[in-house]
């Protein structure tokens, strides 16, 4: 303390980075617990989880759990395969969409753009709620087992439009203006000069509605029941909760069903499922820092 | 004059077609998955069977046969003021520590600590529910979960967490905000980062303490975006998060009474019990509850300080 005090800081100073500090330390840790609990413990023999419960760093180290998972993969890399498409298709088609409604709706010279802003903002504060959207969807649209079933219903977002209005608001009229001049349709200027100027907005939306996608099990549970159209997260949530499934995956393999080694087959699937999330998240971390950035302007 | 006008609008149609067929997709999805759902809640006043649809089911006898039903049920109490509640909780805990945390990383000097920390908190928000529903199990579970091992080791009785409602009244709020402040701090983050450092020193200057800076030149700064943060949340204080609820209890009855919101109530009732005409009541019941809630919230908003208004 008087050592420090010999430096700049005063005491209020050091009090309050010890405190701050300390708690914001202590709440990191508390978030990043729970990855290390699920790494370590799908790298540790089932005997040892069943006497001793999780760990925190891999004991009596093995990787029979990750070899039985992709032993026998197919209805894994199925889950994968249909993940990956809707998170690919998915977010292609609510950025293109997205941003070309937010392009429109800042356009001064639309004539509409009023009404229509308020047609899309009036479904944030008024909805007809699960029950007439889940029977339209399953008995007037058939969307019940259906790759589309996972895609379309969260495919437009208010909040992705606000977004893109704000930041197009940005960008000069003019380049508007004189390509039209120029003699350049609206689709065009909107594809050819104002989405390559838009590439935060673009980015955002992209990340988030990837995120929204790769994360959803909600759509796949009330839609589909078919195995082949399960996605990771719904497949990793019917996985958890029943350790038949889990036989299932160990009866098409040489494991015998009694050394099966269920609990840290769980974490290793955990693994398998949140995998890409967490090698990709330093990379994309600032691209959402950003977007909330832009989201804090209100729109 | 009528004939002039009409004239008018299909040369301003002709002048935007472009950009009429740009919004099309759009305004078509928001049709069929917002305005038509809208058009279906009169299913709350039917009787609803698959086979006539939507609009070919019978009319409840008593136009209001669902409502009673439901709010009969003895239910319904219990669920709005759980969603009340439990949302009120979200919203105090989670702005304390968000801001908390801001103005502290706001305050700290080591560039990689502030970056580390900051990824460490953030990084929770990307993991879908299903995951932590899967970490909330390997923590607490009776058999061999973390918490109930570091109790035995410590000489004291295991807890069967799961067999024990009241406990998740607090359990849920802890993990919402494991999963929510990251998010939210970002957002204090980007408002604080704003201020003019100028501000600061100028502060500093006039010996000001770092409980006073915080207090009189960080702290005003933030309360904007805290308001519009805050009346958001409020506007949506009748919704359920179902899926922090559906996948930390899931179909655990043992937890119900202590846990079950309106979106989880309306979700059993729709899929599980089928109970198609009572869930379509209890949703018609939280939509216009919402509604008047966000009409109220913003009317007073509008009134005492107009520029927070959210619309």
């Amino acid at each position: 303390m008087q050592k420090r005090n010999h430096g700049k800081i005063g005491a209020d100073t050091f009090c309050f980075k010890i405190v701050g500090y300390s708690i914001l330390c202590l709440f990191a840790l508390l978030c990043l617990l729970p990855f290390f609990l699920i790494i370590a413990s799908s790298f540790t023999s089932e005997n040892y989880i069943i006497r001793n419960g999780y760990v925190l760093w891999p004991k009596e180290f093995t990787v029979s759990a990750y070899q039985l998972v992709f032993q026998n993969p197919v209805r894994i890399l199925r889950a994968y395969a249909v993940t990956v498409f809707v998170t690919v298709v998915g977010t292609a088609l609510s950025v293109f969409i997205n941003t070309m409604t937010g392009y429109v709706l800042q356009r001064k010279d639309f004539k509409w753009r009023n009404i229509f802003s308020f047609y899309f903002f009036f479904t944030t504060l008024f909805s007809g709620g699960l029950v007439p959207w889940y029977i339209l969807c399953v008995k007037t649209l058939h969307l019940k087992n259906t790759i589309w079933a996972l895609i379309v219903p969260t495919l437009v977002s208010v909040w992705y439009i606000i977004l893109v209005k704000g930041f197009m608001r940005s960008v000069p009229e003019e380049i508007t203006e004189s390509a039209k001049i120029d003699g350049a349709g609206d689709f065009q200027i909107f594809i050819k000069l104002i989405l390559p100027l838009s590439k935060p907005v673009v980015a955002t939306i992209a990340l988030f509605s990837a995120l929204t996608y790769w994360n959803d099990w909600y759509l796949c549970m009330l839609f589909i029941d078919k195995k082949e159209l399960m996605d990771l997260q719904y497949l990793l949530y019917q996985l958890m909760g029943s350790i038949k499934a889990l036989r299932e995956i160990a009866s098409q393999t040489t494991v015998s069903v009694s050394s099966m080694p269920i609990e840290s087959t769980k974490m290793a699937l955990t693994v398998v499922a949140t995998g890409p999330i967490i090698l990709v998240y330093p990379f994309v971390q600032k691209y959402f820092v950003r977007g909330l950035t832009l989201g804090a302007v209100k729109g | 004059m009528t004939k002039s006008k009409r004239q008018e609008f299909v040369r301003e149609v002709k002048k935007s077609k472009t950009l009429l067929l740009m919004i099309l997709p759009a305004v078509l999805i928001i049709f069929v998955f917002a305005y038509l759902p809208m058009g279906g809640m009169i299913l709350a006043f039917k009787q609803f069977n698959y086979r006539d649809g939507i609009l070919g089911s019978p009319w409840t006898e008593g136009i209001f046969d669902n409502f009673k039903f439901f709010f009969m049920s003895g239910k319904a109490f219990g669920v709005t003021l759980n969603t009340f509640l439990y949302n009120l909780s979200f919203i105090a805990v989670n702005t304390v520590l968000a801001v908390s945390f801001a103005v502290v990383l706001s305050e700290a000097t080591g560039k990689r600590f502030k970056k580390l920390t900051q990824s460490a908190i953030f990084l929770p928000y990307f993991v879908s529910w299903v995951i932590v529903g899967t970490i909330a199990y390997n923590l607490l579970n009776y058999e061999n979960g973390v918490v109930n091992g570091v109790l035995m080791q410590l000489g004291m009785e295991p807890v069967n967490v799961y067999a024990d409602g009241p406990i998740w009244r607090v359990l849920i709020v802890l993990f919402n905000a494991w999963k929510g402040v990251g998010y939210s701090m970002v957002v204090y983050l980007a408002a604080v980062t704003g201020i003019d450092m100028q501000l600061h020193e100028a502060a500093k200057i006039d010996g000001a303490n770092i409980f006073q800076r915080v207090r009189h030149v960080t702290f005003p700064a933030v309360v904007p975006t805290i308001v519009t943060m805050v009346l958001l949340d409020v506007s949506k204080i009748f919704r359920g998060n179902l899926d922090l609820f559906y996948q930390l209890i899931g179909k655990n009855g043992a937890l119900y009474e202590a846990t079950d919101v309106i979106d989880t109530f309306v979700f059993r009732s729709l899929l599980e019990t089928s109970d198609i005409g009572m869930a379509a009541a209890a949703g018609f019941y939280q939509s216009v509850l919402c509604f008047v809630t966000i009409m109220v919230v913003n009317g007073i908003v509008k009134k005492a300080q107009s520029e927070y208004a959210l619309f």
